[in-house]
Order: C-alpha cells, then sequence, then structure tokens
C-alpha cells in the first residue's frame, strides 16, 4: 500500500470519538501472564501450512521474466519459442514500452512443474531498447541526471513548522549541525512473497502470503474487474513480511490471469533473487539536523531537512521522532524525495522512524555531549507530557520517564566513559541509549465474533492476520478471559476474508484493534451467559460470575453451573459481535520505550560486537509476557543488523543490485547476539481502549541502531553518522579522529 | 551482437530436442506410489535429463523407493513428492538452513543435496520427531521458551538443534551460537532460540 496511506493507517487516531470505551480492568488473570502459543504445536511439527507449502491436484507453476535492466523499452516480446515447449499451459505479456526498475516484470509462463516454468521464461525472446539510467540519490540529484518519472527527480514530500526556527537560534546559546545517512535495507522475509490462485465458476480464491487479506482481495478484484464479493483471500500460516507484504502484489495477480486462463490452479513463489529486486526495500535517508540549545541544556530550535530514497517511489518521511519526542518550541521540517531507477520502498518495520530515530538520537548525544550533558540528562531535560506535533495535546499514557529508571538501572548507566574515547586498550566499550515514539493506538471499527456452540465449544473469528506475534494466541486469551475459560478452550479463526473485517497487521495496529474488538464481542457472550445462569440459578444476573468454567452466584459460589451445561440450554449456536470502539477525543496516543545498549569496538580491525541491550517499552497493558519479550527480542536484533551489517549495494554503471542475495546481503545470525534484556513499564492506559493497551510491533524496532551507534560514539569518541556501520567505516572515522587530533 | 546466432541456434536445438521426445511424458512414473501423491505429479513436459535414477531411502523411518532427476535436490523430493513440507525452500542456495534435515544424523541443507544421493540413507525431517502426539524435548523447549515468531525458520533451527545436541548434550552458550550459526531467523528471535536449546538440554540430561 501507499505509505502514506499506510501511515496514515499506523497513526489509526482517526475517527476520534466521544464515546469512551468500557473500562480496562486494573487485573486480569490470564491476559498478561506468560502465555505459551496455541498453535505452537502445529509450528514446531512443521504442519502449519504456509503459501509456499499448497499444492492442489493438476496444480500449475508461475514464473516472471523480469527486466535485467534498469531503464529500457521492451521493443518486441517473441514468444514463439515458449509456446511450443510443453508443459507449458499459458503465457502472459507483461509489459510494453518503457521499463524504470531491474526486475520489472515483462512476461509470465504457467507450467506444469516449476522446472518447466523456470526452462520456459528463459525461451522468451525480449528486445530491449536500453535507455539511460540513474540508480543513486546522488547521481539523480545531479543536473543533467536522466528523468526517472516524467516530473523532476528530486520532490518535495513533507514540511512542518511550529514557532519561528529563527528566534529559536537566535535564543541558542549553543548550536550544531550533523548530517545521518541510513543505507537502504532489503525485508528479506524467511517465507518469499507466494500466491495460489484458484477459481471456481466466476468467484476467485488466493492464498497469499500476505499481512493483509482485505488489501490484497480489493486489490485483486480491481485489477481484475470484479466485485470484491466474487474474491475470497486466506492466509493460513506466513514467514514474515516487516511490510512488504501489506499490499496485493503484480504477480498475485499475474497468478490469478494465469489460473483464469488455464483453468487450473496456479502458484507463485518468488526466488529470493526477486524478493531482493522487487517486492519493496526501507528507503535510504540523508538527514541533517541543527539544534539549538541553552548551556543548560534546555532545547530552543530544531530543524531537519531529509533527503530520501525509495527508488521509483517516494522515500520515507522521517521527521516525527524529532517533532515529537522532545520538547521544543521551534522546528522547522523540510523532506525531499530522489527518484532513481530501483525497486520502489514500501513500508518497513517501523517506516521512517528507525531512520529519523538514528538521526534525532545521534544528534541529542552529540549535541549533548558539546554542551557537557550527560546524554539521558539532556533527554529528561526536554520531556514533555504532550504530544508537540499535534499542537500540544496531551498523551493519554506515557511511560518514557520510567522507561529511562528502569533501562539506566539495569545497564549500569554510571558505568559509561564520562568523556567519549575514554576506554583504554585496542579493544574500547562503551555505552548508548536512545529513546523510542511510536503510535500504536489500534483502529476503531475492528471487527471480531464470537461464536458459543451447544457443545461447550468456542470460536473466536475476525479476518486479521496473525504474521507471527501471537495474535491467535492473545484472542483466545481475551477470550477465556471474558468467559471464565482456559485458552485452549477457544478455537481461534482468523486469515480469511469470508471473516469480519480487520486492519492490516503492520504499524503495531493488530493486538490495539483486535484485542479489543474480541472483547467487545466475549462481554456481549458474557453478558447473555449471565441471564441464561441467572434463570438457572434463580439470581440476578448481575450476580453471576463467569470463571474456572463454570457460572456462579458471587454470593454464594457452590451455586453454580458448569459452562458446558449451560450452553446445551442454548436454542442454537449464538453469535456475538464485537468491534473496537472510538479513540476518545483531545488525547494521543502514542508508545514510548528507551534502549541501552553496550558495545566493544576492536579499533584494530574496526568490528563492533554489542554486548548487551536494555529494551525497555511502554505500551500499555502487555497481552502476553512471554509473546511480548519475543517481539522486543526481535525488533532489537533487526536494529542490530540495522546499524552494524544491512545494505543494497547497486552497481552504478550497471544499475544492477549486486547483491540480491542472503550471501552477501549480511543479516544479524546467532553469532552476532547480545544478551537482551526485554521489560516493560506496566501501567494500563486509561481510556485507549477496553484492555488498556498499545501496539509493539514497530515500538522494539526503532531506537536500538541509534543506540548501538550512540555506545559505538561512547566507546571510541568518534561518531559515524551513518549505517550500516561496517570495520570499514569504523577504521576510517578513527583513522580521521587520529588525524584531526 | 556476436552471441546472438549463437543463442537462437540453441534455442533451435532445445526445441527440436524436445519435439523428439513427443511431450517428454514417459519416464516420470513413480516407482512407488505415495502418500498424498496427485495424479498430475506425473505430467511431466520437459524431458527428464539424460537418466532417472532409482533411489531408496528411509524417511522419518518410512521406506521410500522413487525415480529422481539428477536435477532434483532433496529439498525438491521432500516437499513436492512426499508432501513433507516442514523444511522449507527460502534460499535455495546454502545461505539460511530454513531446509535443514538430518541426513545419517547429521545437520545438512537439504536444498543443496542432490537427491540422487540420499540413495541408502536415513532422513529426519521436523515431522519426524514427535512420538505420535509427544513432541520430541526440543520442540517442547521452542513452544515454552517461544523460540520463534512467524515459525518459518522454525523446522530448520529444530532440526540444527537436535543434531547439536546428540554430539554436544550439555552445550556452552557460545556452542549454542555456534551450532545454530547456520540456520538464519528472520523476525530476529535468536536469542529466545537459545534460552529454548538450552532448556532442552537441560531436559534430555533429566530423561
Amino acid at each position: 500500500m501507499k505509505k502514506t496511506a499506510y501511515l496514515e493507517t499506523a497513526k489509526g487516531n482517526r475517527p476520534q470519538g466521544k464515546e469512551s470505551p468500557a473500562p480496562a480492568p486494573a487485573e486480569f488473570k490470564l491476559i498478561g501472564q506468560p502465555t505459551p502459543r496455541v498453535d505452537g504445536k502445529l509450528v514446531v511439527t512443521g504442519r502449519a501450512t504456509y503459501t509456499h507449502d499448497i499444492f492442489f491436484k493438476d496444480m500449475l507453476y508461475a514464473k516472471i521474466l523480469r527486466s535485467p535492466h534498469a531503464s529500457t523499452e521492451v521493443v518486441s516480446i517473441d514468444l514463439s519459442a515458449v509456446q511450443s515447449l510443453p508443459g507449458v499451459k499459458a503465457v502472459l505479456k507483461l509489459k510494453d514500452g518503457r521499463v524504470k526498475y531491474e526486475g520489472e516484470q515483462v512476461a509470465a509462463v504457467a507450467a506444469v512443474s516449476e522446472r518447466t516454468a523456470e526452462e520456459a521464461i528463459k525461451l522468451i525472446r525480449v528486445e530491449y531498447r536500453t535507455l539511460p539510467h540513474v540508480v543513486t540519490p546522488d547521481k539523480a540529484m545531479a543536473d543533467g541526471a536522466p528523468r526517472v518519472h516524467d516530473s523532476a527527480n528530486v520532490e518535495k514530500i513533507n514540511e512542518y513548522t511550529r514557532g519561528n526556527i529563527d528566534q529559536g537560534f537566535a535564543e541558542a546559546e549553543v548550536t550544531f549541525e550533523r548530517t545521518y545517512r541510513t543505507a537502504i535495507e532489503i525485508h528479506h522475509p524467511v517465507e518469499t512473497h507466494a500466491s495460489v490462485a484458484k477459481w471456481d465458476e466466476d468467484e476467485l480464491t488466493v492464498w497469499d502470503s500476505t499481512q493483509a487479506i482485505f488489501n490484497v482481495r480489493d486489490g485483486l478484484a480491481e485489477a481484475l474487474g470484479i466485485p470484491e464479493t466474487k474474491v475470497r483471500v486466506i492466509k493460513m500460516y506466513m514467514g514474515g513480511g516487516f511490510g512488504s507484504k501489506l499490499d496485493v502484489n503484480e504477480h498475485t495477480i499475474v497468478a490469478a490471469r494465469l489460473a483464469q486462463e488455464t483453468g487450473r490452479p496456479v502458484k507463485i513463489t518468488l526466488s529470493r533473487k526477486e524478493n531482493s529486486l522487487c517486492v519493496g526495500n526501507r528507503p535510504s535517508t540523508q538527514i541533517t539536523i541543527k539544534g539549538g540549545a541553552k548551556k543548560d541544556g534546555t532545547l530552543t530550535a530544531l530543524s531537519l531537512k531529509n533527503f530520501t530514497c525509495g527508488g521509483l517511489d517516494r522515500g520515507d518521511e522521517s521527521s516525527e521522532p524529532l517533532i515529537d519526542v522532545y520538547k521544543c518550541p521551534n522546528v522547522k521540517v523540510e523532506e525531499f524525495t530522489v527518484f532513481t531507477n530501483t525497486g520502489a520502498g514500501r513500508a518497513t518495520r517501523a517506516p521512517g522512524h528507525v531512520q529519523g530515530t538514528f538521526a534525532l538520537e545521534g544528534f541529542m548525544e552529540e549535541l549533548a555531549v558539546e554542551l557537557g550533558l550527560d546524554p539521558l540528562e539532556f533527554r529528561r531535560k526536554n520531556y514533555t507530557a504532550s504530544n508537540q506535533g499535534g499542537t500540544g495535546i496531551v498523551y493519554s499514557s506515557k511511560g518514557l520517564d520510567k522507561c529511562y529508571d528502569i533501562g539506566a538501572q539495569k545497564i549500569g548507566w554510571a558505568r559509561r566513559n564520562k568523556k567519549p574515547g575514554d576506554g583504554q586498550g585496542k579493544k574500547k566499550s562503551g555505552l548508548g541509549m536512545a529513546s523510542q515514539i511510536w503510535w500504536g493506538g489500534g483502529v476503531p471499527g475492528t471487527l471480531a465474533d464470537i461464536k458459543l456452540h451447544r457443545d461447550g465449544s468456542v470460536e473466536a473469528i475476525s479476518g486479521t492476520q496473525d504474521i507471527g506475534c501471537g495474535t491467535r494466541t492473545y484472542m483466545a486469551t481475551v477470550a477465556a478471559e471474558t468467559l471464565g475459560l482456559e485458552p485452549q478452550d477457544i478455537t481461534v479463526k482468523i486469515g480469511d476474508t469470508v471473516y469480519p473485517w480487520a486492519p492490516i497487521s503492520g504499524g503495531s495496529l493488530t493486538a490495539p484493534s483486535v484485542g479489543p474488538a474480541v472483547r467487545d464481542a466475549a462481554l456481549k457472550a458474557a453478558e447473555y451467559l449471565k441471564g441464561l445462569a441467572a434463570k438457572k440459578l434463580s439470581v440476578p444476573a448481575e450476580d453471576v460470575v463467569l470463571a474456572d468454567k463454570k457460572l456462579f452466584d458471587k454470593n454464594k459460589p457452590e451455586n453454580s453451573i458448569a459452562f458446558k451445561d449451560l450452553v446445551k440450554e442454548m436454542r442454537r449456536q449464538a453469535v456475538f459481535h464485537g468491534e473496537r470502539g472510538p479513540l476518545p477525543a483531545g488525547f494521543a496516543y502514542n508508545t514510548f520505550g528507551a534502549h541501552f545498549a553496550e558495545v566493544e569496538v576492536d579499533t584494530e580491525t574496526g568490528r563492533i560486537s554489542v554486548l548487551k541491550v536494555v529494551a525497555v517499552h511502554e505500551v500499555g497493558r502487555v497481552l502476553n509476557r512471554l509473546t511480548a519479550e519475543s517481539q522486543v527480542v526481535g525488533g532489537v536484533t533487526q536494529g542490530i543488523s540495522t546499524a552494524l551489517f544491512e545494505e543494497r549495494v547497486l552497481d552504478e554503471n550497471a544499475g544492477k543490485m549486486v547483491n540480491p542475495n542472503l550471501q552477501n546481503y549480511k543479516i544479524a545470525t546467532s553469532m552476532d547476539m547480545p544478551e537482551i534484556v526485554p521489560l516493560f513499564v506496566d501501567l494500563v492506559d486509561p481510556r485507549i481502549n477496553n484492555l488498556g493497551n498499545k501496539g509493539l510491533g514497530e515500538p522494539p524496532r526503532i531506537p536500538s541502531s541509534a543506540a548501538v551507534a550512540n555506545a559505538v560514539y561512547n566507546a571510541v569518541g568518534v561518531h559515524l553518522r551513518e549505517i550500516p556501520m561496517t570495520p570499514d567505516k569504523v577504521l576510517k572515522a578513527l583513522q580521521g579522529k587520529e588525524a584531526g587530533s | 551482437m556476436e552471441n546472438r546466432p549463437k543463442k537462437k541456434a540453441r534455442t533451435v536445438t532445445r526445441r527440436a530436442f524436445l519435439q523428439d521426445l513427443g511431450g517428454g511424458t514417459a519416464g516420470a512414473a513413480l516407482a512407488t506410489r505415495l502418500r498424498g501423491q496427485s495424479a498430475g505429479q506425473a505430467e511431466v513436459s520437459l524431458p527428464p535429463a539424460l537418466s532417472q535414477k532409482n533411489v531408496t531411502f528411509k524417511v522419518n523411518g518410512r521406506d521410500v523407493s522413487l525415480d529422481v532427476d539428477p536435477r532434483d535436490t532433496l529439498l525438491e523430493v521432500l516437499r513436492e513428492r512426499l508432501k513433507l513440507t516442514g523444511a522449507k525452500k527460502t534460499c535455495d542456495r546454502g545461505e539460511c538452513g530454513g531446509c535443514t534435515v538430518l541426513i545419517d544424523g547429521q545437520a545438512v541443507y537439504s536444498c543443496l543435496f542432490p537427491a540422487v544421493r540420499a540413495d541408502g540413507k536415513q532422513i529426519i525431517t521436523v515431522e519426524g520427531l514427535a512420538e505420535g502426539e509427544t513432541l520430541h524435548p526440543v520442540q517442547q523447549a521452542f513452544i515454552e521458551k517461544d523460540g520463534y515468531q512467524c515459525g518459518y525458520c522454525t523446522p530448520g533451527f529444530i532440526m540444527s538443534s537436535v543434531a547439536l545436541l546428540s554430539h554436544t548434550p550439555t552445550p556452552s552458550p557460545a556452542q549454542i551460537r555456534a551450532g545454530l550459526s547456520g540456520n538464519l531467523c528472520r523476525c530476529g528471535n535468536y536469542v529466545k532460540i537459545h534460552e529454548a536449546v538450552a532448556a532442552a538440554s537441560q531436559k534430555m540430561r533429566k530423561a
């Protein structure tokens, strides 16, 4: 989906309503406990069905021929050789005219085996007329650069001001300007993108590796010109997305068309190379921050200028952390995107915030040192209880100060080098930290059903997706908690567009959207059951309690009826519709966190080892401590990976990616892992929804790259300002420091 | 430009070759009909390469005998012919470990292992670890410690963990990290996986 639409959804705090949701209880029995996943057995036995694992009788395999050139024109496509290849059942021409990036689809085949399809696309003869290309932002911004689109290569995508920036700098006693750079990352979910399309008369069913079944359904309906009612999209299990699977993909539409043409199910699985080129990336940024402060550390002005590159599409607006996190009366932001002949960027876990936080928090660290202040105290000095960008609206809840307290204590903040680079020896260690802000309020209008059956079985149903965050498990837990049952008693049904609507699984939306919707439905079911039990037990309904798989009189607990026996009294199965209510107006709903990192830098080899990360988050109520910890551990790990390893490398002359695989595109492995300590500030947001929870998908992904970079600065006394911090860059920076001193 | 006639010639040759074989559906029949196998499986279009080879091996205790193409990897045979889809095709070139299985007790990337070499081997996949509904201690520990998120890399990690614990029953933290260094988890749950392996090691010693 378009990143702007994604961000609007992620912000979630629209529409706001007057109606206050049912208050969240102060305590729960099951919710918040460390609950193992309800579907764990399926996963660890290899029986969980991912899209790659779907096979149908008579299924065909599709492959796509893609442009090897970054900028070219398809003059002609000769299909004669491929059409006569035995086993090829259908061929589609997908491109005529201008091709704008390496990997753009040109033609496709469906054949009886994957190998046949692979051989078949090699027989398609394409005549290209190569055109000038530009693949790096620097070149794209230069005078006379080839135009990527019809419009200019540089386009302003965001501006923001508050206060008076000139006055803010005039009031400052110290001003400071620094530029930070982040590289383009590839999402690389371990399950490459995949779809299986199957027609039954005029109805299409697609199994898709997706974070957003409804977006895929709507996109397919639009592309094929058929009503949404004729398209069903199913996602059972999926192997990671991180933002690259938020919308219908071109290859899914191709599979649907090939299935239509052949009358047979068609499966398409992208290769690792295709996954590197064609299904998104995290846009790069070049962010210049200028800040002014009083000598006591009070910020007076912050300005940010960003040149971001998302290839064919707009890059990432990365200014939100700077606009929101710290109290600063005068702020000015200008952001520009630079177009290049490379695959379009997509939302990548915490889009804009990873890059913007790396820049902002690096800047705060450097400015603190310049002011002679403790970097953490400098941040506390500029703390705010209201959303600065949201014209000062007060946060419904904000536990960032507690994150600071807990994190500093757990990492032993006092151990840090008082002066950056003070460490002795060839291997220097240091500590650094960074703050985090994200949205995570959830989407009003999210739907879920609770279905009670006469045999005592219960379903919790929603058209959401479990992308590895434990959605099935907290749905079961919320339903069980509300109905006095155990999580194992609940059958969770998700991942199918025949179920009630739920938003994308992205943007930290799912838990604060689906959780409250299930709670709402379960509360309605509980009311109904209390009414039934009241008659059976001859007590007022308000005196009936649901607990321990029973319904009983709160004043006389032995006056009870088993849940199983009570539901037999129902005339038929009963369905209760739940909805996530509106967010109460007048408040800002955000998530907060702080990461504290300890690193060791080998000054001879330039190698950085992360030794420990303490990650503290405030996301309202935690629904499941076990899976929440995994979310944090994963976010920290990806942040380390970004800080140290990840970078899409392009050959400027050829216009091609040179590391479209997992051998040369480095991601963090077991060997790179520090000790990670995931912690939560226990608070319940008083009004956000009926559970008091916020989202946790993005938050732990945001501050760790910055915390690691700041720790490196504290260790060696030179701030790299560019990620990934590969050994060559570390050594170069150390040499520069020596030369300068 | 010099290349062009050459390429064309190769295409023509291939086409002629294919036509000679008249669709080439012969030779694809399996020696043994296997559970879950669809009739569509026999519909092979490209000619089998020079010679199919019959291989006989044990997978998860079951005897299997089938004709494989010399180009088939063990992973392809497991997933597409035997419908054992626990092992995943993730990079298809030995970079990620998603396809890890045990061959005669050794953890092996099945995407790099030619199926013809499976002849006479004992193969265990993630589907073969549990005894009935009783999970292997490593599987149980992955659930209890939440040693995964999306779960796609999990079968590979579990097989590497089982191999590690078979030759190093009480691994140090460094041995756990090294033992799992050939598997990639993009959700980034390594430290939870390490906890799971340590817990499984403890449990297996007690048992």
